[in-house]
């Protein structure tokens, strides 16, 4: 390089050459993102859109083409929904997910109470379990739980799935609302036990009231759970009358019975619920994953 | 139909029910003691249930799972070490490689995907629409996720349409044969991975994007200012500082590929040499009936998952969660 030329380069159009590179980094950024984005939400679009295509349709072309020939029909939710058992499905999920919610909250707050706001021995030992607990690979409790349900006789009813989900779960719950009940300043329980509250009032009137936020996000966490997990229904509900959508889903995969195009509605309505929830309350669950990991 | 909604109703009476029938009598109760007595009584009143519960789902089946382990199919006999040996003999080789592969590459490749979406995030002004575009799969089912990426992996012969849409893709760009991703054991299993990190993206980047924006601004300012360009600044103020949390996402997807069911189960059920662990075991339980087997995967899942379970509890321990 020449004297002249480093001179050149080094001078005026240096400004402008590094404002053009950060604008080109810009743009790559942008792209970056957008490609991400893209396929991301891919299958996703794919799903949706073969809902509504034909199993003719389906059969010929990609679903992309329902772009070029728009051509939507909705047999397949109606066939989804009547001919293989997805209606009474969604059914079974509600009832395997609600009480186990609520359970959830309820066990992991009176559990995260005790350990937060009372002085006992043993009481670090205990909290500790629960972070370890939180990671066993639920196979564990396969066996034994099934020969504890089959001889108390409640397989085929949602008990056993209610118990177990909570009981994977409450470990975590009570890790997730352990730091916010302790944060909960003394004066405010103070001033409530001078004033003569017992502990369940205190609970009840002041700590749940408190912590609805984190209650929320622990709630829909353990919604997403129960709801998507597919193992444990299986086990303790078979693939009957009382599958819910997980376990229905799955069997309609590996059957092929109904074809794919009712197979993908069936998908789409086991996923809706979820997807809306993840949407509308984002700010609950990013709480709840970011107060759930185990930090360095 | 009815069955259902009243157990419906049954769990949603049941769930305060039982809590409230064990804390107020139980307040009730320790009332009549001093008031030192009362507090040392007290948080174990309240912590009942839930010993209860974690006691009969997890410490209970640990242990019986544990003794299960040495005992034959029907757990009627102690069987020593047998169902160990076979655990580790020429049939599991093939399921545990699997679980290796899995264990090595899906941790990896989310931790790396989730840090340069968290970085980019970062510094884009539309970050919470685009994040929510990575957090949508991880609000589905794995079974959803398995049924999406079957139909995205769909083959069909050389010369035919392809209606899937790697193939399509994949044809159309490089003129070649389509691939059966399902199939084809030189990348079956990784097509397998991909669909779990397609699906467990958005957590990781949650957790990494909150590291990134910890990073205290100075630090890299006074990087730039020293003339560190991007990739140094990233090299050596961004990895060390976020060092911790790419830890904690790296061991929650290791524990996450000891697990893996699902994705395996709707999308191979274990053919053509994709089989893992977790399917086995369904496999020992349910088709052979085999007590003694499946517990030995169970307790063989667990050893591989301890040192975490230790590595989190000492983290807490020493990290001030107290």
């Amino acid at each position: 390089m020449s004297a002249i030329e480093s001179h050149r380069a080094m001078s005026a159009p240096m400004q402008s050459t590094s404002r053009l590179g950060t604008r080109l980094k810009g743009a790559a950024l942008h792209t970056a993102v957008f490609l991400l984005c893209l396929v991301w939400f891919t299958p996703v679009l794919s799903l949706f859109v073969t809902t509504f295509r034909s199993e003719s349709d389906s059969s010929r072309t990609g679903w992309w083409h329902a772009f070029i020939e728009w051509r939507p029909v909705l047999s397949n939710y109606v066939e989804a929904m009547y001919l293989t058992g997805v209606g009474r499905s969604v059914v079974n999920s509600i009832v395997l997910t609600v009480p186990t919610v609520l359970g959830t909250v309820l066990f992991s707050a009176i559990g995260a109470f005790a350990l937060a706001r009372m002085r006992f021995r043993g009481r670090i030992a205990l909290f500790l379990a629960m972070v370890g607990f939180q990671v066993l690979p639920p196979q564990l409790v396969l066996v034994p739980m099934l020969k504890f349900f089959l001889a108390l006789g409640l397989t085929g009813t949602f008990i056993p799935v209610w118990i177990i989900e909570m009981g994977l779960t409450v470990p975590f719950g009570i890790f997730l609302l352990y730091g916010f009940f302790a944060s909960i300043p003394s004066d405010l329980v103070e001033a409530a036990r001078i004033d003569g509250a017992s502990e369940p009032r205190i609970f009840f009137q002041i700590i749940l009231p408190l912590s609805g936020a984190v209650l929320a996000s622990l709630a829909i966490l353990q919604f997403m759970i129960a709801w998507n997990h597919l193992l444990i229904p299986l086990i303790f509900l078979g693939s009957g009358s009382l599958s819910p959508l997980t376990v229905q889903v799955a069997s309609l995969a590996q059957t092929n019975a109904g074809g794919l195009n009712t197979l993908t509605a069936a998908t789409f309505i086991s996923v809706i619920v979820p997807l809306v929830l993840i949407v509308t309350l984002q700010k609950y669950f990013v709480r709840g994953v970011l107060g759930g990991a185990v930090k360095g | 139909m009815t069955s259902q909604i009243l157990q419906l109703v049954l769990g949603l009476l049941a769930m305060p029910a039982v809590v409230l029938a064990i804390i107020l009598p139980g307040e009730l109760a320790i009332r009549r003691f001093p008031q030192k007595r009362q507090s040392s009584l007290r948080p174990w009143i309240w912590l009942s249930p839930v010993l209860a519960l974690v006691g009969l789902v997890i410490a209970y089946p640990l242990a019986a799972s544990i003794v299960f382990s040495f005992r034959d199919a029907t757990a009627s006999k102690w069987v020593g070490f047998n169902n160990f040996v076979w655990a580790f003999g020429s049939a599991m080789r093939p399921v545990l490689v699997n679980n290796v592969l899995w264990i090595v590459v899906f941790p990896l490749l989310t931790a790396v995907l989730a840090l340069a979406a968290a970085i980019m995030l970062d510094r884009v002004k539309y970050e919470r629409i685009a994040r929510t575009f990575l957090i949508l799969p991880t609000a589905m089912s794995f079974v959803a996720g398995a049924v999406i990426w079957k139909m995205m992996y769909t083959y069909e012969p050389p010369m035919q349409p392809q209606t899937g849409t790697l193939n399509a893709i994949w044809t159309a760009v490089t003129g070649r044969m389509p691939i059966a991703w399902l199939i084809d054991r030189n990348v079956n299993n990784y097509a397998l991975i991909f669909v779990a990190v397609w699906m467990s993206i958005g957590v990781a980047t949650l957790i990494l994007s909150a590291g990134v924006k910890n990073i205290p601004r100075e630090l890299v300012e006074a990087a730039r200012i020293d003339g560190a360009g991007e990739w140094s600044i990233f090299r050596f103020v961004t990895l060390p500082s976020l060092w911790p949390t790419i830890l904690v996402v790296l061991t929650t997807q290791a524990i996450f590929s000891l697990k893996v069911f699902d994705i395996v189960y709707v999308m191979t059920n274990g053919s053509f040499g994709t089989d893992v662990i977790a399917n086995r075991m369904y496999t020992e339980l349910f088709v052979k009936q085999n007590l003694g087997t499946a517990s030995a995967i169970a307790v063989l899942l667990l050893i591989l998952a301890s040192p975490v379970i230790f590595m989190n509890i000492k983290q807490i321990k020493s990290g001030g969660g107290e």
